[in-house]
């Protein structure tokens, strides 16, 4: 049952990761990201992680694609109006290096995942895992201090965006 | 007091830097005082030294003075000391002597000279060299003077360096002595290998013990300290420097190129007497060489026509006698004639020098003449050494050269005293063939706009008193055939004494067949000068007639025997060609191009290499992922 | 459940796309969602890894990551505001002064 809900998931994910990238309208583009995004958190709830799904909702797609969506429409970009591309060597490279991480990836899997053992997990056991009590006690306890500084890390990313895009000081 | 010694070469030296940077600045005056000066002091000194030794009793005369060592390095052990002993006394008589006497002369000579101070100096500087070489008591130090003497004489040589002659006749003097200092200094390492010491009385007193007579190393050590000899005392093959080194000023001529520098071979050949007397095939070579330079030098002397083209070929053929004497093993009677050759020769150059100084500056023979009344105290003291030379008896020039043809016959073998006498002819008809033609006959020079005047104090005084040497100086002397001691013999017998018993056994001639060598000697003298005398004074058309007669002979002799030329031709040119070749083959293409060529290797890498600089940013995004990719694969293949 | 080399390939396949993105788009936008789509697959791997092992540290990891997105998404977009002020296109090929 949820092999089946896995790869309709993962069809999702995947089309509309390739749609992103051949969008001409940037808007268009954000909007498969979103698509994307929720995909994802649905592969998270799948995994068990509730929380983790639902913060993506907030923060991913309600938050960082929303800026996303002010941009395109600030700087009033239309449809690509950017001419033929004149590189073709990237793009061959591009694909070509893509295939090729592919192929890595496929054979990592492989060869590391048979040197593991990994007993068997049980849904309940997963949901367990990924609730919000569980990462909330290892988030204020083993990873207070990151915790904290990534704190300070988006006070400094909100004043520095500031500072970069005010057109005057 | 001995330890007093170092002062000797030290006041020269002290000279040589005041001269040399004051000089220019304080004027002429002190130089004429510090120059000659310091010279002076060193012959006080050096007498009183000598007095000092004479009166030690004859088998102590030998002192070692040490200064400082010098050299510490393994098993070589070299000191900053002086040996005096009398071949050393006799040596640094002879050099401080002459050369007081020819420093005052320079003052009246050089004085219109703008590079008084220098000249000085570097005279100094030279006295300085020459005092080392002969008061030291080893060979390195002696090496040290030797190449000391050499700088000094190129630097003489090419002193009037605006004129090309005089500077190239200055680097020939200097590349062919190093030629022969090569041999010198390979003849010393051996030395030190043999021996393990440069010492001289090391030396030599272990030298009958560790070398055989007539063993190859001896052989070896003595031939290649004789072509430092050669080269020094310009015998053949390195003679050629000394003709043209007459381009110096001549008081210079007279110290270095007479008296005094080429002296030094024959120096040092009595000084190693014992490795000589060692290496029989050594002394053979060397008496050969001495006697037909001698009369191969003579025979190009008869025709020059420059004043001191004929001194210096006269010096380089009585040099042959020197070593024509050591050859045969009478080392003393070498430096017999040794001293006797410093005092007439250096009275014929400053005679020279005034008759040039008198005509303004002309040596031409054949544009001088009846300067007999012009010059009288010139005239005197020239016909005064020119007797000496000739071997006229009474004068010393006679004693020291019959000594040495004498010795020649007796210890030697007829056919080198033969070309002895013959030498000897010919020196007597070419120095007074110059006599004549110098003071004699009608003035050949314009005698309306010149006016030669007599010499000043400065330079007549050393003439007469070298003239007064000239005559007087053979008395000490004398044979014991002619009833007299000869007490130079005896005073230099300690030192040669080590090497008597390894000469062999020698023939002894009774005093008649002396007498009768003697003789001939004399009668041989006597023809030279009635010859000089018959072509050049009362029939010079005869002359005229056997020049036009034997014409290519005298061109032969009139070209030095086209030696220069042909050491040009087998030495020089190809050296210079393969000198080119090294520099515009090898340095100005492969070097300069490897140098070069690195750099234009470097830019043109960074030609190519700034392309990955395209500014694209999506090029530096492939690159990272490649890099991740490549990473990644490495990992995998573990 | 789903066997773990599944949610591997499938976060490798979207990396992948990610990667591709990045370097063949010439709008400085869509290259950051393709940035965002990177991230994700990452996020997806090591969820997948915290549920395997029982451990939540690959899900606080997560949550990191997801700010830092944050963070720097907005610090690259007001980059981006500031390029198109003086250039007037988004078009990264045009931002080339770095050229030899």
């Amino acid at each position: 049952m949820s092999t089946i809900f896995f790869f309709i998931l993962a069809a999702v994910s995947v089309i509309s990761a390739i749609l992103i990238i051949a969008q001409r309208n940037p808007v268009a583009s954000a909007l498969y990201l979103i698509v994307t995004l929720c995909s994802q958190a649905m592969l998270y709830l799948l995994l068990g992680a509730s929380f983790l799904a639902v913060i993506q909702i907030i923060v991913y797609a309600g938050a960082i694609m929303v800026l996303f969506l002010f941009v395109i429409m600030l700087l009033n970009l239309r449809r690509d109006e950017f001419g033929p591309d004149k590189k073709k060597t990237q793009r061959v490279l591009a694909f070509t290096l893509g295939a090729v991480w592919l192929i890595q990836v496929v054979a990592i899997t492989k060869f590391g995942l048979s040197k593991m053992n990994f007993s068997p997990v049980t849904p309940e056991a997963a949901l367990e895992t990924g609730s919000v009590q569980s990462i909330g006690k290892s988030l204020f306890t083993e990873y207070l201090y990151p915790f904290e500084i990534t704190s300070i890390l988006l006070l400094v990313a909100i004043l520095g965006s500031i500072v970069l895009a005010k057109k005057k000081i | 007091m001995f330890d007093y010694i170092i002062l000797i070469p030290l006041f020269p030296l002290i000279g040589f830097l005041l001269n040399g940077l004051l000089g220019k600045r304080l004027g002429k005056s002190f130089v004429s005082w510090v120059g000659p000066g310091s010279v002076g002091f060193s012959l006080a000194l050096a007498l009183k030294l000598f007095l000092d030794l004479l009166a030690l009793p004859a088998d102590q005369r030998v002192i070692e003075s040490t200064v400082f060592p010098w050299i510490i390095s393994g098993d070589l052990q070299v000191n900053i000391a002086f040996l005096l002993d009398p071949l050393s006394a006799v040596m640094m008589l002879i050099v401080c002597g002459v050369g007081f006497l020819i420093h005052v002369y320079s003052i009246g000579y050089m004085h219109e000279d703008p590079g008084y101070a220098r000249y000085f100096s570097y005279l100094n500087l030279f006295e300085f060299s020459m005092l080392v070489l002969v008061l030291a008591n080893n060979f390195l130090l002696m090496f040290l003077g030797w190449e000391g003497v050499g700088l000094c004489s190129y630097l003489l040589i090419g002193f009037w360096f605006e004129k090309k002659s005089a500077v190239d006749a200055g680097k020939k003097a200097f590349v062919v002595n190093r030629i022969g200092d090569f041999g010198f200094l390979l003849g010393m390492i051996l030395i030190f290998i043999t021996f393990g010491s440069l010492n001289y009385l090391e030396v030599f007193e272990t030298a009958p013990v560790l070398l055989e007579v007539g063993s190859g190393l001896a052989v070896a050590i003595t031939l290649l300290l004789f072509t430092g000899a050669a080269g020094k005392s310009a015998q053949i093959p390195l003679y050629v420097w000394l003709p043209d080194a007459m381009e110096g000023p001549t008081p210079v001529s007279a110290l270095i190129h007479a008296a005094t520098m080429v002296t030094a071979g024959v120096y040092m050949v009595a000084r190693c007497h014992v490795l000589y007397l060692l290496a029989p095939v050594s002394l053979a070579t060397v008496a050969a060489i001495g006697a037909i330079t001698a009369i191969f030098a003579a025979s190009i002397g008869l025709v020059q026509n420059d004043i001191k083209r004929v001194l210096a070929y006269s010096t380089i053929s009585q040099l042959g006698y020197m070593f024509l004497a050591c050859g045969v093993g009478a080392f003393a009677a070498g430096i017999f004639h040794l001293m006797t050759h410093a005092f007439f020769k250096a009275l014929l150059f400053l005679g020279a020098g005034a008759v040039i100084h008198a005509l303004a500056g002309e040596q031409d023979l054949r544009k001088m003449g009846g300067l007999k009344n012009y010059l009288p105290v010139t005239f005197v003291t020239f016909l005064i050494a020119t007797l000496a030379i000739s071997g006229v008896p009474l004068f010393s020039g006679f004693f020291s050269k019959d000594e040495i043809l004498w010795k020649a016959f007796s210890q030697g073998n007829l056919f080198l005293w033969l070309i002895g006498i013959i030498t000897a002819g010919l020196t007597a008809f070419y120095m007074f063939r110059l006599f004549f033609l110098t003071f004699y006959g009608q003035p050949r020079f314009d005698s309306h706009h010149t006016h030669p005047h007599e010499a000043s104090k400065s330079m007549a005084i050393p003439l007469i008193i070298l003239a007064v040497l000239s005559a007087l100086g053979g008395y000490i002397g004398l044979p014991e055939s002619l009833a007299g001691k000869n007490i130079f013999e005896e005073f230099l017998a300690p030192v040669f004494e080590a090497g008597t018993h390894l000469k062999t056994a020698v023939h002894t001639y009774s005093h008649s067949t002396e007498y009768t060598s003697m003789v001939l000697s004399i009668a041989v003298a006597f023809i030279g000068i009635m010859a000089a005398f018959r072509f050049y004074l009362k029939n010079p058309a005869a002359a005229e007639k056997i020049k036009t007669k034997f014409a290519t002979t005298h061109r032969l002799l009139l070209n030095k025997y086209y030696v220069d030329e042909l050491y040009d031709r087998i030495f020089v040119k190809p050296f210079i060609n393969l000198a080119l070749y090294f520099w515009e083959f090898i340095d100005v293409q492969i070097v300069d191009g490897l140098a070069n060529g690195s750099a234009d290797f470097v830019a043109w890498c960074s030609k190519v290499f700034r392309k990955v600089q395209t500014g694209y940013i999506r090029n530096y995004a492939l690159s990272l992922t490649l890099g991740v990719i490549l990473i990644l694969t490495y990992i995998l293949s573990r | 459940m789903v066997p773990l080399a599944y949610y591997l390939i499938l976060s490798g396949i979207l990396f992948a796309i990610g990667v591709i993105g990045v370097l063949i788009s010439r709008n400085a936008i869509v290259i950051f969602m393709a940035i965002e789509v990177m991230l994700n697959a990452v996020s997806l791997t090591l969820v997948a890894f915290s549920q395997q092992m029982g451990s939540p540290s690959g899900q606080v990891f997560v949550f990191l990551v997801m700010t830092i997105a944050a963070a720097e998404a907005a610090v690259g977009l007001a980059i981006i505001i500031v390029i198109f002020r003086s250039k007037e296109s988004v078009n990264v090929d045009e931002v080339n002064l770095m050229k030899w």
